[in-house]
Order: structure tokens, then C-alpha cells, then sequence
């Protein structure tokens, strides 16, 4: 029996109440009847749409800056580099290369401005990152009003003003990635090359934290008056962190975006960073200690409580929106657990 | 002595520059919004009565160093559950309105009490706390109006439950209960303005009886009150506000004591170790203050105020939204105390009322406005709510800086 708690607790509590919850939906979905296949093909599909956004969360936790709320900022800056491929009417693997391409030094230039502003509001980076965040989407709620985008199929077709509220990527880089190389297996759809992509990227974070600039990272994000004892610059540390996080979200959407096939924008992107920041926290994280298995362990349990709880709710209680109960309850409790974990200074 | 007096002027610029760009912006607002002043005025009037009550109970978590307690949002939904208890029990006008208050005291207690420990949890990170606590009670919320309401607990009231039997309506018509309070007694503008001179009369009377030396500050204001009551009732050039501007005396009375509630109590001594707490929690501990318990009791207190507040808001309103009427309450307050003038740490009673004038004039003619100038009433709408988050965002990178700044 001390065994088993000894387990429990060494795969964390929170962890495993949650994996509990997720295996338990699935057997609940099998003996309801549901299509497993169909199931299983929308897990994988989530999995590919979030996993960026959930893989940005460990150069912000690991460089000291803690969960990156701010990572809408990101989200805001892809978008913005996705709508410009589409305005340049680029379709197919040119647009979305063009896409990913403008993302980075987007990314990279909010990411660094942002870095500095967490710089100097140090212990507070969290509140901050989402206040400053809500307050960037509505600057660009206005600018989507306002930018002179032309390209007919993203403006309003009479009467409106501005972009629309969803552009969809059909004809342009529709479900691009997540097609490629995919292959059906028994009825469940892999996605081997989105797979590939996020495997790839998860190698190179995995490869940057063992470098000696991630070395340097860790040790300015652990004990940074330690780090700088030692000659580590840590507030560069910090903004690199925050720059690499800030960029992987805007590639992140743009995942994101061929894969769900619709750019979404105004209030879309609030609370986009509460997925991976819950999904990380699930998957084993803290405010300070993040893996790469964290990363994918985490958005797999998340994407699998979403997408199987809506079917299986809904089939228990047809009055409908149980499921999005369900993940608002699991997401935030998961959020104020570990936020209650981190405790506060004494 | 001169130079002194010069550092202060520049201070005073200083310490109320955010009221003074908010009031230029609205001041913009108001003129390119094209609209009646008296007309921008009665819905200002309207909304000050809404919200104003939020805004004071930020007061207290702010000066216990808790922040915006953007958990007040837990005190709407109890004030919701209330209230929806109120109508299930076909209850109607000022008895619901009173039934509700009541009944929701329990639940706020409970809120107040469960969050503020969480608080104490997590220490320097309420703000964020608070807000998850938000999000996370909304989902609560949610199990309870969507599925227990109907599913487990029977509800026979055909207005306010769905017609499969389960799960309350999404909007509620709140006819029976509108302006319970509101319109009690309802006067004009000037003669509310010439009532407001008379109770400033009595205190600066009293004053000088007490003090023996006469409250010259308040006879003057009291004099200029009265001047402005009577040229109201008389003159033409303000006839439009005299017809147009209706006071809900009631519900200003109400945000009257809470004010004067609000400055007793942190004359009393758990008023004064609650401010202690919150200019420092090691120094009030050392000086023998329970801090937890004192954070608990603020956060309490603030949540039951708010819970109250919802109820003041939703007569007014005449309608709930059930499932997202609470969403902005936390939210909205802050940014109006911020806007006054205060900071995440210091607020007074001053600021809050200001803060909540000048936030909802803002809102009122942010859309027109934006119209006129842009072309466009959603970039108005757009940039209010930009306001919103701005102030907050803006308000705490200040305040996180001067923290982290002096750790160094």
C-alpha cells in the first residue's frame, strides 16, 4: 500500500488524478460505443495543434519568467506573419513557408520587447504577461480594423469593415502539414508528418537545453543570483528564453491554423495560452521545473480530456456543454493547483 | 518653505496624472460622441449606481496588500444564486431584491472564505490567483445552473428554468424585480444636488459645534452646492438636465454608507492591522497580527460587498444574464479604481468614486465617439475594452517594477 502511494506520488498527484480522468473517459467512450477510430484521430489532430504552444512553455519556465501567459503576444504576431502570406496570395507550401518564415523575426522582435518589460517586473511576470496580453489583443482588435489588408477572400465582402472574424485557409495551406504523410491505420488517422515536425522540434528544444546557452538558461531561470556569481548575464538569458517562447508561439499558431483551417482573430486569441500552460501543468510541470516529456506527456492527457469528454458527456447528459464545464473546471483547477503548489514568499 | 511647496505641486501632477489623461480623453470623448450632455449624464448617472458599489469593495483587499481582487466575481455569482433563489420562490420587487441579500450572505462567506485561504497560498501572486479563482468558480457556476438546477434540484417557475425542465435560462427577464431599489424614490438632478448641500451643511455644523472652530472647507462647499441646486431649478440653460437626469436616491444612499462604512472601519483596530498587513506582512506578524486571518476576513469582506453590489447592479439592469452577467465584475472594478487614480496598493474612497465616474463616461461615449473620429463604432468599442486591460496591464508593470526594483 506504501508502495502504491509512493508511485502515485513520485508521478505526481495532480498528474495522476488526471491521467485516471482521461483513461477513465476512454473507457467510458468504448463501452458507450462510441467510434474509437474517429476518437483516436481527433486526439492525434489536437495533439499536432497544440504541441508548439505547450513546447514554448519550457524556454519561459526554464530562463525564470515562469509560465508564459504572454504567449498571445506570439499568437498575435504569427497570425498577423499568416495573414501577410495570404495577402501576398501564396498558396501551398510557399504560403505557409512564408508564413513560418515571417513568423520568426516577428516573434523574435516582440519576444524581445517583451523581454525587456519582464525584465524589469521581475516575481510578477505571470500577472503581468496576462494583462499585458489581453491589453495587445485588443490593440490588434483595432488594428485588424485598420490594417490595409485588400485580399477579397479576408476582408468583408459588403458593407463590413475590416478583416473577418475567421479567414479560412481553404485554397491557401489548408490542413497542409497535417495531410502530409499521413496515413490511416486501422481506421485511426496518423499524421506521420506532423508527428515528424513536432518530434524534430522537440528534439532541437531538447538539444538547446542540454547546450551550453541552455546550461546558462537553467542556471540564470534556478538560482539566478548564483548565475550571475558565475558570469551568467541573467537577464539576457531571461529575454533569449522569452524570445525563443515568444517565436514558438508564433509558429504555433500558424500550426495551428492550417490544422483547424481557419485564421482566428479579435477576441480569439484571450485565452489561447491557458491550453498549454494547463497542459504542461498537467503533464508534470511547475512554475519551475519543466521536460520535454512534460511537454508531450501533458498535451496528450489535456487534448485527450477535451476531445473525448464532449462525446462522452454529451451522450450521458444531451443537454450539451457539460464537456466545456468539465474542461473549465479540470484546466483552471489544474492551473490554481500548481499555482498553490508554487506557494507564495513567506 | 516656497521650494517645498513646489516639489508638492509637481507631486500632486504626478500622483494624478492617470485621472487627468482619463478625464482629457473623455472630455474628447464626450465632445466628438456628438450627444446630449444631459443624456451622456443620466446613463453615467445610471452606471455610477450599478457599479460603484465593486469598485469601493476593492478598497479593502487592495489596502490589505491582496491587489485587485479580481475574485470579487465569486460574490456576483452568489448574489446570482440568490437571486435566482428569490424568483424560483416566485418572489418579487424589493422582498426578492432584500430575500436575495440575505441568502446569498452565506454563500459569499463561504467564497470569500475558500479563495481568501487559497490567497494565503499563494502569496505575491494574488492577482493571478484571484483571477484563476474567477475562471475556475465559473465553471462551478456552470455545473450549478446548467445541470443541478432542474437535474437534481426541482424548479417549477416556467420563466427562469429551460423548457426540457433542466438548466436555468440564459437570460432572465428581471421585470418583477427592476428598479426595486432604483425607484424607491427617484428626484431630478438639482434637487438631489440641493439635498447633497443640506447633509454637507449639517456635518460642517457639527464640525464646528464639535471642534468649537468653525469647518470653513465644508460651509463653502456647502454654499457652492446650494448655489448650483437653486440655479438648476431655475435657470433655462439647464432645464434639459433638470427633465432628463433622474438620482436613485435609494441606491446613492446606499454607496453613501459604504463610503462612510469603508472610512470607519479602517479607523478601527482590525481596519488598522488590516492596513498594517498589507504595508507589510513580516512586521505585522512580528507585532502579533494574525496575518491569514486578517487576509481571510478582507477577502470575506470584499466578496460579501461585492455580492451585494451584484444585486444593486441587476435591478438596475433588468435583466440576468445568468451565465455571464459576474464574467467582468472583477475585472471592470479594477480598472475603475486604477483609473481614479489609485495603484494596486494604495486607494481611497475619493479614487474609487472618481475612477468609477470616469470609467463608465468612458464607456458611454467610447462607441460614438469612436464612430465619429474613426468612423467606426467598433474601434470605439474595441479601444474601450483596450482601456480596460491597458490600466490593469499598466497599473501592475508599475507597481511589479517598483517591487522588483527594490529587492535589488
Amino acid at each position: 500500500m506504501t508502495n502504491v502511494k509512493k508511485m502515485i506520488e513520485d508521478y505526481g498527484v495532480s498528474r495522476f488524478i488526471v491521467t485516471c480522468f482521461a483513461v477513465l473517459l476512454l473507457v467510458a467512450a468504448f463501452l458507450q460505443g462510441q467510434d474509437m477510430t474517429i476518437l483516436f484521430s481527433d486526439i492525434l489532430n489536437r495533439f499536432g495543434m497544440y504541441a508548439f504552444f505547450s513546447l514554448a512553455m519550457v524556454p519561459s519556465i526554464i530562463s525564470g519568467t515562469l509560465l508564459n501567459f504572454g504567449i498571445t503576444l506570439g499568437i498575435l504576431a504569427g497570425v498577423l506573419a499568416g495573414l501577410i502570406s495570404l495577402e501576398l496570395g501564396l498558396t501551398g507550401f510557399t504560403g505557409i513557408g512564408c508564413a513560418l518564415l515571417l513568423a520568426i523575426p516577428f516573434g523574435a522582435i516582440v519576444g524581445f520587447g517583451y523581454g525587456l518589460l519582464l525584465n524589469r517586473v521581475k516575481g510578477s511576470e505571470m500577472v503581468v504577461a496576462t494583462y499585458v496580453g489581453y491589453a495587445a489583443v485588443y490593440i490588434m482588435c483595432i488594428g485588424w480594423m485598420v490594417l490595409p489588408f485588400k485580399n477579397p477572400s479576408m476582408i468583408w465582402a459588403i458593407g463590413g469593415e475590416g478583416l473577418r472574424t475567421t479567414i479560412t485557409l481553404d485554397g491557401y495551406y489548408d490542413a497542409i502539414l497535417s495531410n502530409m504523410l499521413s496515413i490511416t491505420v486501422g481506421g485511426v488517422t496518423i499524421q506521420v508528418g506532423m508527428l515528424l515536425i513536432i518530434a524534430f522540434a522537440c528534439l532541437l528544444m531538447y538539444l538547446f537545453t542540454r547546450s551550453k546557452m541552455g546550461i546558462a538558461m537553467r542556471a540564470a531561470g534556478a538560482n539566478p543570483i548564483y548565475a550571475s556569481a558565475v558570469g551568467v548575464n541573467v537577464n539576457r538569458q531571461r529575454i533569449i528564453g522569452t524570445v525563443i517562447s515568444t517565436v514558438l508561439g508564433a509558429l504555433g499558431i500558424i500550426i495551428y491554423a492550417q490544422a483547424f483551417g481557419f485564421y482566428q482573430l479579435y477576441t480569439a486569441p484571450m485565452n489561447m495560452s491557458m491550453y498549454p500552460v494547463a497542459a504542461v501543468l498537467i503533464g508534470g510541470a511547475s512554475t519551475r521545473k519543466i521536460k520535454i516529456s512534460h511537454v508531450i506527456l501533458g498535451t496528450l492527457l489535456y487534448q485527450t480530456i477535451i476531445a473525448v469528454s464532449v462525446p462522452v458527456v454529451s451522450m450521458l447528459a444531451p443537454e450539451g456543454g457539460l464537456g466545456d464545464v468539465v474542461r473549465i473546471i479540470v484546466s483552471n483547477g489544474i492551473i490554481l493547483y500548481a499555482l498553490a503548489q508554487a506557494g507564495g514568499n513567506k | 518653505m516656497l521650494k517645498n511647496k513646489k516639489f508638492n505641486f509637481k507631486e500632486f501632477f504626478a500622483e494624478n496624472a492617470v485621472p487627468v489623461v482619463f478625464l482629457t480623453i473623455s472630455a474628447v470623448f464626450v465632445y466628438y460622441s456628438g450627444t446630449q450632455p444631459a443624456i451622456i449624464m443620466n446613463d453615467v448617472v445610471a452606471r455610477f449606481a450599478r457599479n460603484a458599489f465593486f469598485v469601493i469593495s476593492l478598497l479593502i483587499p487592495v489596502l490589505a496588500g491582496m491587489g485587485l481582487n479580481f475574485g470579487i466575481v465569486v460574490g456576483a455569482m452568489a448574489a446570482q444564486i440568490g437571486l435566482y433563489w428569490a424568483l424560483a420562490l416566485k418572489m418579487e420587487g424589493i422582498a426578492a431584491i432584500a430575500f436575495a441579500a440575505v441568502v446569498c450572505v452565506p454563500f459569499a462567506v463561504l467564497f470569500g472564505f475558500l479563495s481568501g485561504a487559497l490567497n494565503n497560498k499563494t502569496k505575491g501572486q494574488e492577482m493571478l490567483t484571484s483571477m484563476f479563482v474567477g475562471y475556475f468558480a465559473h465553471g462551478l457556476y456552470m455545473l450549478l445552473f446548467l445541470f443541478i438546477i432542474g437535474g437534481i434540484i426541482p424548479i417549477d417557475v416556467y420563466e427562469i428554468i429551460l423548457p426540457n425542465g433542466v438548466g436555468a435560462r440564459s437570460s432572465i427577464d428581471l421585470t418583477q424585480v427592476k428598479g426595486a431599489v432604483d425607484s424607491i424614490l427617484k428626484v431630478d438632478l438639482f434637487t438631489f444636488v440641493l439635498a447633497l448641500a443640506a447633509i454637507v451643511a449639517i456635518i460642517a455644523v457639527v464640525n464646528t459645534v464639535k471642534a468649537k472652530k468653525p469647518d470653513i472647507a465644508k460651509f463653502v462647499v456647502a454654499v457652492l452646492l446650494a448655489g448650483l441646486g437653486v440655479a438648476g431649478n431655475t435657470m433655462p440653460a439647464f432645464l434639459m438636465f433638470k427633465r432628463v437626469v433622474k438620482i436613485p436616491v435609494v441606491t446613492y444612499g446606499l454607496i453613501g454608507l459604504l463610503c462612510v462604512f469603508i472610512t470607519a472601519f479602517f479607523k478601527t483596530k482590525m481596519g488598522q492591522d488590516m492596513r498594517a498587513v498589507g504595508q507589510n506582512m513580516e512586521i505585522a506578524e512580528v507585532s502579533g497580527i494574525n496575518v491569514n486571518k486578517i487576509r481571510i476576513i478582507a477577502n470575506i469582506m470584499s466578496v460579501v460587498l461585492s455580492a451585494w453590489g451584484q444585486l444593486l447592479f441587476l435591478q438596475n439592469l433588468g435583466t440576468l444574464s445568468t451565465y455571464t452577467a459576474h464574467q467582468n465584475v472583477g475585472m471592470f472594478a479594477g480598472a475603475a479604481l486604477l483609473i481614479g487614480g489609485a495603484s494596486v496598493t494604495k486607494a481611497t474612497v475619493p479614487q474609487a468614486i472618481l475612477g468609477t465616474f470616469l470609467f463608465h463616461l468612458l464607456f458611454n461615449v467610447s462607441p460614438l465617439a469612436g464612430q465619429n473620429i474613426f468612423g467606426s463604432a467598433l474601434i470605439g468599442e474595441y479601444f474601450r475594452v483596450f482601456i480596460v486591460y491597458g490600466v490593469i496591464a499598466l497599473a501592475i508593470v508599475l507597481h511589479a517594477a517598483k517591487k522588483a526594483g527594490g529587492k535589488k
